[in-house]
């Protein structure tokens, strides 16, 4: 009876994570979707902790459990409770490196209780040591990987890469295949130890893959390594013969991977590219040389500028975040619209650092949903534009993308913000941004440079507009 | 050949589950607007979370005394939790901001 009745909890999960996923992926639904999802979870984990037993057994440890579940909860509530909304794809990152430890350690667990009991018990069959190592070696990679990517994202770790490593990682990942190929088909006592060093490979696999990715790709790498994850928790559902998980695992795999080369597109890149190609981590080709000189504008010029105009257009970057300048730049839009100016924000697909960071960054401001325009609407209405105020935002305005084929953004889609009148970039110093290159937009007539913290020039430029 | 039809004879209901996950996946987030990538890759991530049933199974079966094993399970547990804890609240944070704009 509780076993069947553990089964309904199951189909419960399943079905809610699939309307979870389906509420998720639109703007009205989406955060009852997310506690859809959770109600599920929760029934299922429930579910299990009561409900399962394995030949008429029930499971014990009931204890270290619990202690496990309050600990994680506590941390991981807070966790996510304080972290600062610019942080957000570095703590994405960091939980998904715990679910593909948990996947690898289900695996070292699971793997070292086989061996001990296959003395007594009859062969285990090759498709759960091909789920054990599956598990381990995606589970693995997703952990270090995800760790690695977290570390860039918060400036901890550097591009990193070595003569070859491609090569390396290549034959390292061919090498993790074979040895997981050999133990599955021929364990012995004798050479059960070889399974921690798959366990190894893995994890120097994951480290060394995710290393030479620059920055601006980092977001591709998070939403692959997320598919990862869910391939590394259905390689566990294989093994349980557990649907809930099967269904979450591969869901998550499938919508994950389809996420990320919608992610590759946003930028007209493939995903091989994104890979193999070490962007931002030195660039190599001659690239046109950008110099010339570029003009400032004073705080009461650029005030004067946007009070006058017709229509500004604000496109928001990182530098924007970093500064936690998202409020003042609504004060600033509302007091540009009293004084019947019509302000819009132009959002680029990979503005911030994750797809779609911008518009939380923005709407934690409460910004109006309707003011954020997406790329191509936004190229639309640069035309009739007469000032762009460009807030810390480098590479996904640079030219360079449609005019240098040696530079390494070429090809990626841009807000064609030189269409517009003015451009005014705000900018911290002349630095280069993420992708490491320089931008020839700041050196055009029409471009006037206003340097500064975001945060405090958007003040000054707000007072300066009132005194008006 | 023989072995590998009869494991796929075996476990046909595990392998339908398998394929019409992978159409559903690809088909439920099919037309998410830019917007909504973040909240939705975050939610994907704790949805995998799902993997901590698997932890919490793994624990429930080690003999009491096997201390190896129950530590390594419970720090699966632990990361599972902080997986699927922190991944659904995270999440909801973001989207909350999205629904205040109204």
């Amino acid at each position: 009876m509780e076993i069947n009745l553990l089964t309904l909890c199951y189909l419960i999960g399943s079905v809610t994570f699939i309307i979870g996923l389906k509420m998720l992926s639109h703007p009205e639904s989406a955060r009852k979707g997310n506690l859809v999802a959770a109600a599920g979870m929760g029934i299922s984990i429930f579910g299990t902790i009561f409900l399962y037993e394995e030949n008429g057994e029930k499971l014990h440890n009931y204890g270290w459990i619990f202690a496990a579940l309050v600990i994680g909860t506590i941390v991981g509530t807070l966790a996510a409770k304080r972290v600062k909304m610019t942080s957000m794809p570095e703590l994405v990152s960091l939980f998904n490196g715990m679910g593909g430890a948990c996947a690898a350690l289900i695996s070292v667990i699971e793997f070292k209780h086989i061996t001990a009991a296959a003395h007594t018990d009859a062969a285990t069959p090759y498709a759960t040591y091909l789920s054990i190592f599956a598990g381990l070696v995606i589970g693995s990679i997703s952990f270090a990987g995800s760790m690695i990517a977290w570390g860039k994202l918060n400036g901890r770790v550097k591009d990193f890469s070595f003569k070859g490593q491609q090569v390396f990682n290549m034959v390292l990942f061919a090498g993790i295949i074979l040895l997981s190929a050999y133990l599955i088909f021929g364990l012995t006592p004798e050479n059960q130890f070889l399974f921690y060093l798959v366990l190894l490979g893995a994890l120097v696999y994951g480290v060394l893959f995710v290393l030479p990715i620059g920055g601006a790709d980092m977001p591709v790498v998070i939403s692959l390594l997320n598919s990862f994850t869910g391939v590394a928790a259905a390689c566990a559902g294989f093994l349980y013969n557990n649907q809930v998980m099967l269904t979450g695992g591969i869901l998550v795999g499938a919508a994950g991977t389809l996420l990320t080369i919608l992610m590759c597109k946003a930028m007209n890149r493939s995903l091989l590219n994104v890979l193999i190609g070490s962007f931002g981590g030195g660039a190599t080709g001659t690239q046109q040389a950008v110099t010339g000189n570029y003009k400032e504008i004073s705080l009461s010029d650029a005030a004067v500028c946007m009070s006058y105009a017709h229509k500004v257009m604000i496109v928001p970057g990182y530098g924007l975040a970093v500064a936690q300048a998202q409020h003042v730049c609504h004060e600033l839009e509302k007091l540009l619209e009293e004084k019947g100016v019509e302000v819009s924000y132009a959002i680029h697909p990979v503005a911030g650092r994750m797809p779609g960071h911008m518009n939380v960054l923005l709407a934690e401001a409460d910004v109006n949903y309707d003011k954020l325009m997406e790329m191509e609407q936004a190229n639309d209405e640069f035309k009739s534009t007469d000032v762009v105020l460009i807030l810390g935002a480098n590479d996904v305005v640079n030219p360079a993308a449609k005019t240098d084929p040696a530079s390494p953004i070429y090809g990626m889609p841009i807000l064609e913000v030189e269409q517009a009148k003015t451009v005014i970039v705000n900018k911290r110093s002349m630095k280069p941004g993420y992708a490491g290159i320089e931008n020839a937009l700041f050196f055009q007539p029409k471009t006037s440079m206003l340097f500064g913290d975001a945060k405090a020039a958007l003040q000054k430029l707000v007072a300066e507009i009132k005194s008006l | 050949m023989e072995t590998v039809l009869s494991y796929l004879h075996q476990h046909i209901d595990i392998i339908y589950i398998v394929v019409l996950s992978v159409f559903l996946g690809i088909e439920v987030i099919g037309r998410v607007p830019s917007v909504l990538h973040t909240p939705l890759m975050s939610g994907a991530n704790a949805i995998h979370g799902v993997v901590i049933i698997g932890a919490i199974i793994v624990m429930g079966r080690v003999e009491t005394g096997n201390y190896v094993a129950l530590i390594i399970g419970f720090l699966a547990v632990v990361l599972g939790t902080l997986n699927v804890v922190g991944g659904f609240v995270v999440t909801d944070r973001m989207l909350e901001m999205f629904k205040k704009k109204k």
